[in-house]
């Protein structure tokens, strides 16, 4: 994620408590995303996600385009709050106006946790097979976001846009983490931690294999591309779906057709 | 195999034809040949196979346009170039993708001519042709790329030796979706079809006319702008209204079809760029040279603090130049094709290709 690197004036509903800065988290692919004290609940945070214009849009089709997927997230949100998928909770939302409030995720998106796990060692495949190293930790959160993906199929939502960089890593209680010292314990803290799916700004309700065949599909080549290095250990995810949710076998057959249609279309000049 | 470490200056001819442009460009590498090396164009010639409105190229039409024009456009550009025969130290074609007939018709012509002067071969990959050209002439280090043309639409990013392709369209490329477009208003084909669009869309904007919008994560679709853009077409012509209430044109059309495509493709390669941490972008590929699209990604680009770095039609259309860079790269790292594996693919993805000329 992109350090912000120019001061943007927050949304309007930012500025009306002169006590707390909003801090500006980032500013992700379309919104930014800011860590303020909840106006609900003393001594907490929430998040609040704002779409601003966007400068380069057509004025209509920025404004259709925020107001239709604020009110989206929101309503996909809630649905798989009420439903138990690990996501944030939506505490109040202005579509229009292009900003909704939710519930704030301690720690770090799972593409960071990933990228300490695997550290700065070469690509070398070869180098990788003879290491004999123990891979648990990190299989062990493949699997969790596997289990969590199947949990958003189950309600009848697709993402959209399910990267690593949407999927945040829930830091567990000091009693669950691992324990011990050194690198290995460091290590597997860093992929340590729930799987909460965030950024359903793309989300829509399907129940179709083909859609949820399709997230699978997005995610595979979002993973492969920003981890290659862990690409060989992308199976876990889709085993761990697999069990999960009991409609798997019949998108998994789909995400073949998927890969396939996505290997033909490889281009014309 | 020369010892390309010891030699100063390194020239390549290479040979473009995946569609219906014929391309024929000569370069000169300067200097280290694996660190700082300036690259400049000596020639960079091009013919290109201009179908009558409302129809496309087909691809034996356009093989028989290329064969029939290889030998002159080859001595153009090098008689443009001044060097000699000796000078070249090899050929570069596309290796694909493309259409077939065409592609074959150049390969032949390359390998006709590796024979008949005694010159390594080098198959390039034509997406590849494009980045590495872009990259020169901008001086765009780590951008993400936006790859546009008839055939692709692709948004890449180079990570660990290959470019890797983040988001794709999921049907049609977004050239295409232009070209059939301007077939379906008997545009002409002269000298593009797109830039003709481009020129019309300047006129239209009194009304955005509504379009589905269709985004996926970092990929896009346009088959249903399309089928929804000729309808609309189709609908003006029997005299139909528009969104307030009073005719519209083509270049309503025309605007509100480039307003819809070039924000979700801006979109897309905002959020590679999110995801990836970079803030430069650079466009290549025909569609590329759209200044519209280029004004948006820009608009963009200065929001998140970086730059867009875009080519003009010289380099952005296909051409024989960047062929011949990336050829000229690969051969530098000793990369060669040897003759009896001189074919083409019409599929070939971006990232099958290892790129051992960057870190
Ligand atoms: N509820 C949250 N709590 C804490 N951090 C969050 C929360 N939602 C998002 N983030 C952080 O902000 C980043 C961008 O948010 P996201 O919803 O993915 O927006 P975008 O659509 O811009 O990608 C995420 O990658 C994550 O690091
Ligand atoms: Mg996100």
């Amino acid at each position: 994620m992109t350090e912000p690197t120019t001061e943007f004036p927050p949304p309007k509903i930012l500025t009306l408590s002169s006590t707390h800065k909003p801090i500006l988290i980032t500013q992700g692919a379309e919104g930014r995303l800011y860590k303020t004290p909840s106006p609900f609940q003393p001594n907490q945070f929430c998040a609040l996600k704002y779409r601003p214009p966007k400068p380069y849009r057509h004025p209509i089709l920025d404004a259709r385009l925020t107001k239709a997927r604020i009110s989206s997230e929101a309503k996909v949100l809630d649905r798989c709050y009420r439903e138990g998928v690990p996501v944030p909770a939506v505490l109040a939302k202005d579509a229009a106006a292009g900003w909704m409030m939710i519930e704030w995720i301690e720690g770090e998106p799972v593409r960071v946790g990933i990228n300490t796990w695997l550290g700065e060692r070469p690509e070398d495949d070869a180098a990788l097979d003879t290491t004999q190293e123990d891979e648990t930790p990190l299989i062990d959160l493949m699997k969790r976001m596997g289990v969590a993906v199947g949990a958003l199929h189950r309600t009848g939502v697709v993402h959209g846009d399910l990267t690593t960089s949407n999927m945040m890593l829930r830091p567990w209680a000091d009693d669950r983490l691992p324990n011990g010292h050194g690198d290995k314990t460091e290590k597997a803290k860093a992929v340590a931690g729930d799987v909460v799916v965030i950024d359903f700004g793309l989300a829509m309700q399907s129940q179709s294999d083909e859609d949820r065949a399709v997230d699978l599909y997005v995610l595979e080549r979002a993973f492969a591309s920003t981890h290659p290095r862990a690409e060989r250990l992308f199976h876990h995810i889709l085993d761990s779906y697999r069990e999960s949710f009991k409609k798997a076998p019949g998108v998994l057959h789909k995400l073949e057709d998927v890969r396939m249609r996505g290997r033909k279309r490889s281009m014309l000049g | 195999m020369l010892d390309l470490t010891k030699k100063k200056r390194r020239i390549a001819l290479g040979c473009e034809g995946s569609a219906n442009k014929l391309g024929i460009g000569v370069i000169l590498h300067e200097g280290d040949s694996l660190s700082s090396s300036t690259s400049t164009v000596l020639s960079n010639i091009r013919h290109t196979f201009v179908s009558p409105p409302g129809t496309g190229f087909l691809p034996k039409d356009t093989a028989r346009h290329h064969r029939s024009f290889f030998v002159r456009i080859a001595l153009q550009a090098l008689s443009a170039a001044n060097i000699s025969i000796s000078d070249i130290d090899c050929i570069c074609y596309t290796k694909g993708p493309g259409m077939g007939a065409p592609l074959t018709s150049v390969a032949i012509a390359a390998r006709t001519l590796s024979l008949l002067w005694n010159k390594p071969l080098v198959g390039v990959n034509h997406c590849v042709g494009h980045i590495e050209m872009g990259r020169a002439i901008t001086g765009a280090s780590h951008p993400v790329v936006l790859y546009v043309s008839g055939g692709n639409t692709q948004v890449i990013a180079y990570a660990e030796q290959r470019y890797r392709i983040f988001g794709e369209a999921l049907d049609i490329a977004v050239g295409n979706c232009l070209d059939r477009f301007a077939r379906t208003l008997e545009i002409s084909n002269d000298p593009a079809p797109g830039y003709n669009i481009e020129q019309l869309a300047k006129q239209g904007g009194r009304v955005l006319l509504d379009l589905p919008y269709a985004v996926k994560g970092m990929d896009c679709s346009f088959s249903g702008i399309l089928t929804r853009a000729d309808e609309l077409a189709a609908h003006m012509k029997n005299g139909g209204k528009g969104p307030d209430g009073e005719p519209f044109t083509p270049a309503d059309l025309c605007f509100s079809l480039q307003e819809t495509i070039f924000a979700m493709l801006v979109e897309i390669t905002e959020r590679a760029m999110a995801h990836v941490g970079s803030s430069q972008v650079l466009i290549v590929g025909g569609v590329g040279c759209n200044e519209r699209l280029q004004e948006m990604m820009g608009a963009m680009a200065a929001e998140r603090g970086g730059s867009v770095y875009a080519t003009d039609e010289r380099f952005c259309i296909d051409n024989g130049i960047m062929i011949a860079h990336a050829g000229l790269l690969a051969y530098e790292t000793g990369f060669q094709t040897p003759i009896e594996e001189s074919t083409c693919t019409q599929r070939f993805r971006t990232d099958e290709v290892l790129v051992k000329w960057r870190k």
